[in-house]
C-alpha cells in the first residue's frame, strides 16, 4: 500500500517542531508500524535526510519503550496493543496517517517522535518498592498465604509496562494510571503493607510534582492502555491516599 | 492533612464532596418546585417554611452558597492546571474516540450552569433577599407561586431555563458517578451506582423542564 505520513519533526529539546510530510510506498499490510518506520527511515537515509527518531526496544509488547501517538490515538488504532504490535493491516492504500509523539508537560520531547519519560521512573523511586533483607534471610514469598483474587489484582496491576499512553490519551495528560497501577501491584499484597502510607504519598507527591495533570475520571486512559489497566486501580489509590492521609 | 490540601487527589475529593452536596439539594429542590405543577398552595407553604426558617436560612443557605463557590472556583483551577499539563496541542487529538463529551467538556457545561445560575439569583434570589431583608415587606405565604408563575411568561425566559437544564443532564451524566470513582469507590456494586446516577442525571433536569414547560403553557 502506499501511504501519506505527517509527522512531528524537532531536532532537538529545544527546537521549534513541525509536521513534515512524507511518502511511503509499497507498504506491506503484514509489516508492523515500526517495519513501516524502518522503511521510512531506510528511504530518508538514502536520500540524504535525517532519520525519524523514535523509541523502540523488544518489538513484542513488552518493554514499554515503544510510543507514537497515532492518528489521534495512543500506539493507533488498533486496542491493546503497543505501537511496535500494530500491523499495516490497520490502514488501507491511499491513507493519511498523523504521527506524533506523546505530548505532556511532564513528557518533553527529546527528538522527533522521542520523549523523556524520567518522570515515570522518578515516580517509582518514590516509592514504587518494597524494602525486604537480602542478606540470605529473605523470606520465601510463597511462604506467605495471598487470597487468588488479591494476586490475581496485583498482578493485573503489575503488567503495567509504563509506557505513558494513558497520559497521552488523556486529555489532561493526568499519570494517575500509571501511579495508581504501581500502588495497587504493592497495596493488595500483604508485603505491600509496611511502607503503604508513605509510599501513596510519596508517589502521588511526585507525581505532582512532575507536572502531569488531573485526573477527570473520562476513563480515556483505561481505554488506550495496552495493557489493560483497569480505573479499579485509580479508585483504590484514591483510598489509599484518603487513608495515608488520616493515619499519617 | 496538610498534604491532603495540597494534592491533586484532595482537589478532586473536593471536588466530589462538594458535587454531591449540590446533587443531593438538586433533589430537594426539584421537590418542592414539582409542587407548583401539583398543588400552588403545598409550594407557597413549602417555600415559605424554606424563607422564613432560621435552620434553612442562616446555616443551610451559606453552607450550599459555599458548597457552590467551592465547586466552581475548584472546577476553573483543575481544568487551568489540566490545561497547563499538556502544553503542545496534538495536530490530530481522538478524545471523542475513547471518552464521552460530557466526560470530556465539564468545563462547557459547568461554565453554562453558572451563567445559567447568575439569570436564576437575578431572577429569584436576589428580589427575595430584597423583599426580606432590605425592603422589610411583611410576610406572606401566597405570594410564592404568582411570582415563579410570572416568570416562565417569559418564552426566552423558558427556553433558556431549559437549555440550561440539558447543560446540569450532560454535567451530572458524568459528575454524579465521577464524584464516587474520586473518593475510591469502584466495586462490585459500581455498575448498578452508574446506572441509578444516569437516571439521576436524567431524572432531575428534566423535572425542572417539565415544570419550567408547565408553567410557561399553563400561561397561554
Amino acid at each position: 500500500m502506499n501511504l501519506t505520513l505527517k509527522i512531528w519533526r524537532q531536532k532537538d529539546a529545544n527546537a521549534k517542531g513541525k509536521m513534515v510530510d512524507y511518502k511511503v510506498t509499497d507498504i506491506s499490510e503484514h509489516m508492523s508500524f515500526l517495519e513501516m518506520m524502518d522503511v521510512l527511515n531506510e528511504q530518508l537515509v538514502n536520500t540524504g535526510e535525517e532519520p525519524v527518531a523514535f523509541d523502540h526496544d523488544c518489538r513484542e509488547g513488552i518493554c514499554g519503550m515503544c510510543s507514537m501517538y497515532i492518528n489521534g490515538k495512543p500506539h493507533g488504532p488498533d486496542k491493546g496493543v503497543t505501537t511496535c504490535q500494530l500491523h499495516m493491516r490497520m490502514f488501507k492504500d491511499g491513507d493519511t496517517i498523523v504521527i506524533e509523539p506523546f505530548r505532556a508537560v511532564a513528557f518533553p520531547v527529546i527528538k522527533d517522535l522521542v520523549v523523556d519519560r524520567s518522570s515515570f521512573e522518578r515516580i517509582q523511586q518514590s516509592g514504587g518498592f518494597i524494602s525486604v533483607n537480602t542478606s540470605g534471610n529473605t523470606q520465601d514469598a510463597n511462604a506467605i498465604p495471598i487470597a487468588k483474587e488479591a494476586a490475581d489484582k496485583a498482578m493485573d496491576a503489575a503488567t503495567c509496562i509504563g509506557c505513558g499512553a494513558c497520559v497521552a490519551a488523556c486529555k489532561n495528560a493526568s499519570a494517575m494510571l500509571f501511579t495508581s497501577a504501581k500502588v495497587s501491584q504493592y497495596a493488595l499484597l500483604p508485603q505491600g503493607q509496611v511502607e503503604a502510607v508513605e509510599r501513596v504519598q510519596n508517589m502521588v507527591r511526585q507525581m505532582d510534582l512532575e507536572g502531569f495533570g488531573n485526573c477527570t475520571n473520562t476513563g480515556a486512559c483505561e481505554v488506550e492502555c495496552p495493557k489493560g489497566i483497569s480505573l479499579e486501580n485509580i479508585a483504590r489509590m484514591n483510598r489509599e491516599y484518603l487513608s495515608a492521609s488520616v493515619k499519617g | 492533612m496538610s498534604g491532603l490540601i495540597k494534592s491533586s487527589i484532595a482537589r478532586k475529593v473536593v471536588m466530589a464532596l462538594s458535587g454531591l452536596f449540590l446533587v443531593f439539594f438538586l433533589g430537594q429542590h426539584l421537590f418542592i418546585n414539582l409542587t407548583a405543577i401539583i398543588d400552588p398552595d403545598t409550594f407557597n407553604t413549602l417555600s415559605h417554611f424554606m424563607g422564613y426558617n432560621p435552620l434553612v436560612q442562616f446555616i443551610l443557605q451559606p453552607v450550599l452558597i459555599a458548597g457552590v463557590v467551592i465547586h466552581f472556583i475548584m472546577g476553573f483551577v483543575l481544568e487551568l492546571q489540566n490545561k497547563k499539563a499538556r502544553g503542545v496541542k496534538y495536530a490530530k487529538y481522538g478524545g471523542s474516540t475513547n471518552a464521552s463529551w460530557a466526560s470530556r467538556n465539564m468545563l462547557i457545561s459547568g461554565a453554562v450552569i453558572l451563567a445559567f445560575l447568575g439569570l436564576h439569583l437575578y431572577d429569584f434570589w436576589f428580589p427575595e433577599m430584597a423583599y426580606k431583608y432590605i425592603e422589610s415587606n411583611p410576610e406572606d405565604a401566597t405570594r410564592y407561586f404568582p411570582e415563579l408563575a410570572h416568570k416562565f411568561h417569559s418564552p426566552v425566559r423558558t427556553g433558556v431555563y431549559c437549555l440550561a437544564f440539558v447543560l446540569l443532564m450532560l454535567h451530572l451524566w458524568h459528575g454524579f458517578s465521577s464524584a464516587f470513582q474520586s473518593m475510591g469507590v469502584n466495586n462490585k456494586y459500581s455498575t448498578g451506582l452508574r446506572k441509578f446516577t444516569q437516571i439521576y442525571a436524567i431524572v432531575i433536569p428534566l423535572g425542572f423542564i417539565v415544570i419550567a414547560l408547565c408553567l410557561h403553557f399553563s400561561h397561554l
